[in-house]
């Protein structure tokens, strides 16, 4: 591990340097596995947030406060530590710029990280592609990577942010779930026949993507990345 | 709709291992309704083991028990499997 | 492999080793496993049937079942993905007690459940104060998260055989390997004997 970048009050940016790293797509996660000392094992699988780079990635985590692997990696972890994984893997979820757009993402907390890897990408690249981000987070404090979207929009590319438990005085945005008025008003229409990327927690991929068939579009073009039970 | 469950990409890394090609974009045809999917698009449950199940129809197509190196894929609810290689 | 330097994960420490059965590790929480999508039978809908080798199947609707005379165990459990939690307390309704009201030649069960799960066990396994089928846990109605309305519940072997929302017992004269025995575990389980794959 080489950097441990805070993003918000309960998210960490992680940057390792794996060895023999054969590159990776926006889109993919590694498995982690931790081993403590008596052999006991846990393993977690977490999103790469970085565009494909050659050498390095970068993992985003959200502390759980349950969690067993996650408060390991955002409070233990120090530079120089080494962590066993496997990966590049997930060809299912990944986004490549030949494949164009429009793009609608759809995240809902610590879901929008394997969407900024395809965002950074799209910038990396300087792609022109028709890129909406519609972003589920509690409250603005809690929005990962939000300068960063701030800076990136423009040239094709729209960030709408929800903020779904508090807004800051004079919020003009949305303030509840992704719904399928929501979608309708930020996405792409069925008839543009967007790639569509949903992540995050179950619940939350659940919703959007039962709203997304509901007004018309494809399932075969929605792809779904559910996070489990937990987080967002 | 239960919130345990998982997309088929949440088993990429341990498919790839067992075929050492990209499994999560491979397409199957669920032998109880017929219909084909991309293995990234099952639903994944974790219980003793891993059970991948058809989004459209529930059947079990896929069940992956994993020892420390031995891995047991069952494929009893699959018609047919298409992968790219 | 490699250690990862201050790794503890989240299990207890300390528990009596005498209790913990070979690679397995004490756990406080109560983790939710499942191989499919969690049913929700409504109880008016609800029966638990015995049927197979038997002179006659016996069913009992959920009131009825919970009229029949039912007592609270505190036990240790150990599933196959290596955690155990010790001192749970479950109430139920002995086996025992269900076994008396039928008659029957069999000498193996497949419990079968709502959503298709199955198990097989020897019914000797299931008799003798071993065996449950349980609507509580830790006093308040089992979740169904956790197999309620009622799961069997077994647990001198790997909690896979405690089948979760479990509607009834075929007995048979022969034995047949359910869902896990069929997919790669092993077919009986002794969690002492650390039986957890075919083959083993």
């Amino acid at each position: 591990m080489i950097e441990l970048v805070k993003e918000t009050a309960r998210t960490k940016s992680i940057v390792l340097d794996p060895s023999d790293w054969p590159g990776h797509r926006a889109g993919q996660h590694v498995d982690i596995r931790l081993t403590a000392e008596d052999g006991y094992q846990a393993q977690r699988s977490y999103s790469i947030a970085s565009a494909p780079d050659s050498s390095r990635i970068e993992l985003t985590v959200e502390r759980l406060d349950e969690g067993e692997v996650s408060p390991y990696l955002t409070d233990e972890l120090r530079p120089g530590d080494q962590i066993e994984l496997r990966g590049p893997v997930g060809g299912y979820f990944v986004w490549e710029p030949p494949q164009g757009g429009p793009l609608l993402l759809v995240g809902g907390g610590s879901g929008v990280v394997p969407l900024m890897a395809m965002i950074r990408l799209r910038a990396t690249v300087g792609s022109a592609a028709d890129t909406r981000l519609l972003f589920s987070s509690r409250s603005l404090d809690d929005v990962i990577f939000r300068n960063e979207l701030e800076r990136l929009q423009g040239d094709g590319l729209r960030v709408v942010h929800t903020l779904t438990r508090s807004q800051p005085p004079g919020w003009t945005g949305y303030a509840r779930r992704v719904d399928a008025e929501m979608l309708a008003e930020v996405g792409p229409s069925p008839a543009e026949l967007p790639r569509v990327y949903v992540c995050g927690p179950t619940p939350f991929v659940e919703a959007v993507a039962e709203a997304l068939v509901q007004l018309g579009h494809e399932p075969r073009g929605v792809k779904t990345e559910r996070f489990g039970p937990t987080g967002g | 709709m239960d919130a345990l469950m998982l997309d088929g990409n949440a088993v990429a890394g341990l498919l790839q291992e067992v075929f050492a090609v990209e499994m999560t974009t491979a397409t199957v045809s669920c032998n109880a309704c017929g219909r084909t999917e991309a293995v990234g698009a099952l639903r994944v449950f974790r219980g003793a083991g891993i059970v991948m199940r058809c989004p459209h129809c529930d059947n079990a197509v896929v069940t992956i028990v994993e020892a420390d190196i031995r891995v047991w894929m069952g494929f009893a609810g699959a018609r047919m499997l298409q992968v790219s290689v | 492999m490699a250690v990862s330097r201050g790794f503890r994960g989240r299990r207890q420490l300390g528990a009596d080793a005498a209790r913990v059965p070979p690679g397995q590790y004490v756990t406080a929480d109560f983790p939710v496993l499942s191989a499919g999508p969690t049913p929700h039978t409504p109880l008016q809908d609800w029966n638990f049937t015995i049927r197979g080798a038997v002179d006659r199947p016996t069913s009992w609707t959920w009131d009825e079942f919970r009229e029949l005379p039912s007592e609270t165990v505190t036990v240790d459990i150990h599933c196959v993905t290596k955690w155990s939690k010790l001192d749970t307390v479950w109430t139920g309704v002995s086996l025992d007690t269900l076994l008396e009201l039928v008659e029957t030649s069999g000498e193996y069960v497949l419990a079968f459940c709502d959503g298709g799960y199955t198990t097989n066990l020897p019914l000797d396994d299931l008799t003798g104060r071993k065996a449950w089928i349980a609507y509580k846990y830790d006093g308040e109605p089992l979740e169904a998260e956790h197999g309620g309305p009622a799961r069997l519940l077994v647990p001198h072997l790997y909690f896979w055989k405690s089948a979760k929302w479990v509607r009834g017992l075929e007995l048979r004269d022969y034995d047949e390997p359910g869902f896990w025995e069929t997919y790669g575990y092993h077919n009986y389980g002794d969690p002492w004997k650390e039986q957890r794959y075919t083959g083993d």
